[in-house]
Parts: structure tokens; sequence; C-alpha cells
């Protein structure tokens, strides 16, 4: 048996010191030297050097001045992740989506885009297709009192187009670049 | 689907097909100790291991004593990992000051990621500290991954070799196939995850005030070089407790084609490496195209079943489109689904979107691809050696057929490797009917579903499956975290694990004692597109009809249902 057992629990040792601790302590040195940002968790600092979030985090919007993103399951709990695990069938889920299409309808927009009425797979999904953001232009314009053509031109400029996936736009961003839009609006101060 | 859904099929594609010959090769000459590129740099530790180990590189096992070293060494790695996370509570590195699992599912976790399955019955980011991460899970995602390798390359030694009593040295196959195999992909996945935007700190989580001023607790860790070996390895476990579908393990669309190349990555380079081992690398095209099509046969359906809208959803309010509940926009359709597929065909587990809220027959594909033994690809190592069992059957049925003694690359088959084969045609039935129809009679255990009608059914019946298979995904909105079903999923997971590996080295065994008859003009050939077909065929009756009443409890009747 001890042919066995020393080169076992050796083994064990040594591949617990490279895979365990070597491996991660590496690629922690290099990826704090080459992107310290992404390595940190991409937090979104305000100008006194406040965190306010992370780019790649959703934030529970609410209130008519702001791009609400994808619904959550979990209520964007970040500890722990989750999400509504409702199959196609459950009859809970179309009693939600329905309701909440009924909230969200309106006339003149046609039907509810399903990223409004669908939870995300993490709770946390922090883009919304342009598309189901413009179902909300005319609410925020309303609240913000901004002209639409403003806004639609935000959700341009904001939406990222990968060659290999869907578009999408990062709400956070796109409520940061609101935030900015309504400050300016209000100040007439700013450039450009 | 538009033009990026092509474009992802075509990368994915791409990336794993073009570099499996060379990739292939590397793989041969790694397990055969000759030099490569990376001997200079790896050499030296790989000798300190040895050193350090007590191990004569030189000196080869029999099949027994190479399946008593890999018994010894998995359940050294079982002990320390039940320990660690057990006593996570009392060790260092845990800033979030997170309590030891209860021993149930120590027990289900330490089980899991040994047996390279990673069912995750906890959320990572709540319930493990960055030191149990580390030094116990992500260990075992290397080694459980290196361990199907080793089984691997002994059987391939077994059938290439004539008259031999050994089939190689466990501790050289480990070692080598964990520093040359797995740490440099890894490296590279690592860093290329983080530049898209995985987190790789040893920080604290951080604490934001949002936009609206609400506090937002934001959870870190060393997530980036974790997931590159969950990816790799074929383990699955994710680092967070919905897996790849956390913008933090999976930011954008390019880190999800990078992980979903990384999931069938070595697992099809592996089939060249085989080639090489038998000398004969039309053997590995006959058994890649046969994996090929059966991946995109349930590639293909899927697809069709998930572009579908869901029929309870049908409101004049409601855009009719492809189900977007439990999927990430990143991802999309196409992006989910394609990982959907890649996951249960490779018995790698992880998810970017929920399963449970999959469309009936999507859902059914996932199950059946794990239910035919995950050899479409399948896991490390353990995926060729699965589909190089449904090969050996198909000669010996061919050999039934045409009345003449079966043998494969000039070993005949004969009792004693038929008997083996057998066996393990018994094992995903044993863990996934019989396991799963006790649990499905009792109350307490089927209890654990969270979806009423024949989608709780087929909660239950994913997680048995799932188990048995290796493979780690689930439906997850099935209660698994109690002591029966963290005991009986984790027998279910060892019966799946070493159901395969025991006979599989008997095998390599049997086979490497044999002498290589000369194949003559009677010999069947197993290379042409007539095997390939009689392969396909003999997965889908052998391990599809087995599942096909059970299915038609679940998914079928769920399809039924909606009406779709």
């Amino acid at each position: 048996m001890t042919t066995y057992l020393r080169p076992a629990l050796s083994l064990v040792v040594l591949m617990t010191v490279i895979t365990g601790a070597l491996y991660p302590l590496a690629v922690t040195a290099v990826a704090q030297v080459a992107f310290p940002t992404q390595a940190n968790g991409s937090l979104v600092h305000d100008e006194h050097g406040q965190v306010r979030g992370s780019a790649l985090i959703a934030q529970p919007f609410t209130g008519d001045g702001w791009f609400h993103p994808r619904p959550s399951a979990a209520a964007y709990a970040t500890v722990a992740s989750g999400a509504s695990n409702l199959a196609p069938s459950n009859p809970a889920l179309a009693e939600r989506v329905k309701a909440d299409a009924g909230t969200l309808y309106r006339a003149e927009l046609g039907p509810v885009p399903q990223a409004l009425l669908t939870t995300s797979a993490s709770g946390l999904d922090p883009h919304l297709s342009p598309q189901a953001l413009a179902y909300q232009i005319p609410r925020v314009a309303a609240a913000r009192k901004l002209p639409v053509e403003r806004l639609q031109g935000l959700i341009e400029e904001a939406t990222l187009q990968p060659l290999i996936g869907p578009p999408v736009v990062n709400v956070l961003a796109l409520n940061q670049a609101l935030e900015q839009l309504t400050r300016c609006a209000d100040h007439r101060n700013c450039e450009g | 689907m538009h033009s990026y859904d092509f474009a992802l099929l075509l990368a994915f594609f791409a990336i794993v097909l073009l570099p499996a010959p060379w990739l292939g090769r590397f793989y041969y000459k790694v397990m055969e100790g000759q030099r490569t590129w990376l001997s200079p740099a790896l050499g030296p530790l790989e000798r300190g291991c040895y050193r350090l180990a007590g191990v004569q590189a030189e000196q080869e096992h029999n099949w027994k004593q190479y399946a008593l070293a890999l018994l010894t060494f998995n359940l050294a790695g079982f002990v320390l990992l039940f320990a660690v996370l057990m006593l996570q509570g009392y060790l260092p590195l845990n800033p979030q000051r997170l309590p030891g699992q209860d021993w149930s599912l120590a027990l289900n976790t330490a089980v899991s990621f040994v047996t390279n399955t990673n069912w995750q019955a906890y959320s990572g980011e709540a319930s493990l500290s960055y030191l149990s991460q580390m030094l116990g899970l992500t260990v075992q995602n290397f080694v459980s991954a290196a361990t199907g390798l080793a089984v691997l390359v002994a059987l391939c030694r077994g059938i290439a070799r004539r008259s031999a009593t050994t089939v190689g040295n466990f501790w050289v196959d480990l070692t080598r196939a964990t520093l040359y195999g797995l740490l440099p992909l890894c490296l590279l996945l690592a860093l290329l995850l983080v530049w898209q935007g995985v987190p790789q700190t040893f920080a604290d989580y951080a604490h934001a005030v949002t936009l609206q001023g609400a506090d937002q607790t934001i959870p870190l860790g060393p997530a980036a070089s974790q997931i590159a070996i969950k990816q790799l390895g074929t383990n699955g476990g994710g680092f967070f407790g919905v897996n790849s579908a956390h913008p933090f393990e999976n930011p954008t669309a390019w880190s999800n084609l990078f992980e979903l190349a990384s999931i069938i990555l070595i697992p099809v380079a592996l089939v060249f490496t085989f080639g090489h081992y038998v000398k004969d690398l039309r053997q590995s095209r006959a058994i890649l195209a046969c994996m090929l099509a059966l991946f995109l046969i349930g590639g293909a359906t899927a697809l069709c079943a998930e572009y579908q809208p869901n029929p309870a959803l049908i409101s004049e309010q409601v855009q009719q489109s492809a189900p977007m509940e439990g999927k990430e926009s990143r991802f999309g359709t196409t992006g989910s689904v394609l990982w959907t597929i890649t996951t249960t065909a490779a018995s790698n587990g992880s998810v970017n979107a929920m399963h449970d809220s999959l469309n009936p027959l999507t859902g059914m594909v996932a199950m059946l691809n794990m239910m035919v033994g995950e050899v479409i690809f399948g896991g490390v190592g353990a995926g060729l050696y699965g589909m190089l069992l449904f090969v050996l059957i198909a000669v010996f049925l061919a050999g039934l057929m045409i009345g003449r003694t079966p043998e494969y690359l000039g070993k005949k088959l004969q009792a004693r490797e038929v008997q083996l084969l057998v066996a393990t045609l018994l094992v995903m039935p044993l863990g996934v009917l019989v396991l799963g129809a006790l649990a499905a009679s009792l109350p307490g255990p089927a209890g654990a579903v969270s979806n009423p009608g024949a989608h709780g059914f087929s909660q239950l019946l994913y997680a048995y499956t799932s188990g048995t298979a290796n493979n780690g995904s689930a439906f997850a909105g099935f209660g698994a975290n109690t002591v029966y079903h963290n005991v009986m999923i984790a027998l279910a997971m060892l019966i799946g694990r070493l159901g395969y590996i025991l006979p599989v080295l008997a095998l390599a065994g049997s086979l490497a004692a044999k002498n290589r008859a000369p194949q003559g003009q009677n010999s069947f050939p197993t290379h042409g597109p007539l095997f390939t077909g009689l392969l396909l065929v003999i997965i889908l009756l052998m391990g599809g009809l087995t599942f096909l009443p059970s299915l038609a409890l679940g998914p079928i009747a769920e399809q039924l249902s909606l009406g779709f």
C-alpha cells in the first residue's frame, strides 16, 4: 500500500501547490499589471472617487426618469445571484409576463419586447437590446423633459454590435450618459 | 437567425476543428514523453515532481496497479477537499468569513469535483471562501480532467500494444496531463477572460453606492483562473452561483465564444491523439465524423425548438419571439443554445442560460446528449474512452452480423471484453433510471422539484442524468441541497465515474495482452462511412432508446401540453 500512498499524497500536495496556488497567483500577477480595471471588477467611480457600481453588474433602476434593465428574479441580489428557473409550462411564468405586459404596454408602440418581461439568467444582466430601450424612450423623455430624438441618439451611440453576438446597450452606462445630458440641459454649461 | 448568429457558429467550429490535428499530435507526444516546445520550460518541474513523489518514471503499471494508483490518488484528493470544505471557516483567505459546508453538502461537492462532474448544490459567491475555490476546487478541476486523460491513454496503449503486460504509469500520465496538457492553455484562456472583464483579484468584495443611492455589494475573487480550467477541463463548476451566465464569469459575446470553444477544444483534439497511438488517423476521422454528426443533429433540433415562441405567452401585448426567460441579452438565443448543446455533449455542465426555462425539446436534447453516455466529444479523456466502448460494441455487433470473430485494429474481441463492454452499458440506466425512479417515488425527495406537471419530473430526471453522466448542469430550480439528494447524487456520480473507469482499465489490460492479428481482406473496415453510420445508429439505439420512455413522461409530455 505504501508504494501507492507516498506518490498519491505527494502528488496531491504538489498539484495543490502548482495548480491551486502558483497558477492563480501567476494569473493574478499578470492580470493586475496588464488589465487592472477588468481584474478588479470593472468598477465605475464618480468624480469623488466613490465606487458607483460595476460596468458589468446591473443596478435596480426604478422610477420614470431612468432606463430600466432586464427584470431580475433575485431582485438584483449580487450575493447570491439567481434566476427564476420557471419552466415554459409553469403557469406562474405566463401570469407574471402577462401582468407585467399589462403595466408596460403602450398601444402606439406595439407589443412589449420580451426582454422587458422576462428575467435574465443571472438576475444581473447589465445589457438590454436597443429595441427594448427604445420602448422606454417616451416614458424617460416625458419624465426628464428631453426630446425623443436626443434619447434615440443616446441609445444609438451606446449600442455595441459585436461581430458574433446580438446588439446590446449597457444600461448603467446609458443612464450615466442620461444623467450627464440632463445636467447639461439644466445648467447649459457643458461643452459639446 | 441573424448574420452574427452564423458568424458565431462559424467561429466556434473554426476554433474547435482547425487546431485539432496539431493539438492532438501534441497530446500524443506529451503523454508518450517525447520532446515538445514546452519541454525546456516544464521538463524540470515535471522531473522535480517525480523526485519529490518518489516516482520512477520509466516503471510501468499493469492495469490493476494503474487502477489502484488512480483510486488512491482520487481518494486522497477527496479527503483533502472534503476537509477543506467543512473546515473553511477556520482557514485563511476567507474575507467574507463564510462558515464550513454541512457534511452532506461537503460530501456531495467533494465527490462532484473529484469525479469531474461539478454538480453544485451551493452558490459559490455566497458559500465558498477564496481558499476553498482555489486550493480545493481548482486543484480537482485540473487533476480530475488529467485523470480522464490518463485513463484514455491507458486504453489507447492497450489497443495499440502487442502482447504487453503494462498500460503506462499513472503518476507520470497524471503529471504530464496536468502540466503540459492543461496548465499552458489555462494560462492563455484565463488572461483572455480577464481582458474581456472577468475579475482576478484577492481583494475583498467591493461596496458601491448605485446611481440611485442604494448600497450594492460586488462579489470579486480569483475568478478567471478557475473559470479557465472549469471550461478546458470539462468540469463546469462556476465561480459564481449562476455559472457562465454571470456577467463577471462571462462578460461579453467574445468571452462567450472563447469559453464555448474551450469546452470541446481538448476532447476534439484527443480524437486525433488516438489516431497517433494506433498509427491510423483514418480511425480518428471516422470517430470524429460520428461525433460531429450527433452534435449537428442535436444542435439543429435544439436551435429549431428554441426559436419557437412559447405558446403559453401568446397575448397581443407581448412580443412573440424566441423566449428570453433565463437568458442573457449579450448571448441571445443562438449563443445560449449552442452553449447548452456543447456543455451537455461534452460533460462540461457549465451553463450560460438557465436550462430549466428552455423550451421542452431543447431541454430534451440536452438530456439525450448526457444519456448516450457523454460520448459526443465528451469530457477530457472520458468522452473518447466512452466513444471507444461504443466503437468496440459496434465492431462486436458487426462481427455477429457477418459471422466472424469481431476484431478491432487486429485485436480480437472475446468473451471477457464483451462482458466488460456490457457492464459499461448498464451504468447510465442504473444511475438515471434506478436512482431516479427511487427519488421520484419517495415523497420527500420528489418534493425537491419546483415546477408543476411534467416539467417537475424532467427536473428530477435531469438531476440524476447529470450526476451519472458526470455532467453537472441542472434544471436549477431543483432543490438539490437536501441530505437525500446530496448523498444519492454523490452515489450516482461515483457510479458514473468508476463504472466506466474500472472496466475501461480492465479492457485496456486485456487488449494489451493480445497479439495483433494481421488485418486481411476479411477484416471489417472501421474507418469508412459505413462504419461511421453503424456507430451512429448503435449509439442512438443503445443510448437513446433506453431512456425514451422517461423522456416521454418529461419533456415530450410538456411539449404536447403546451400545444407547440
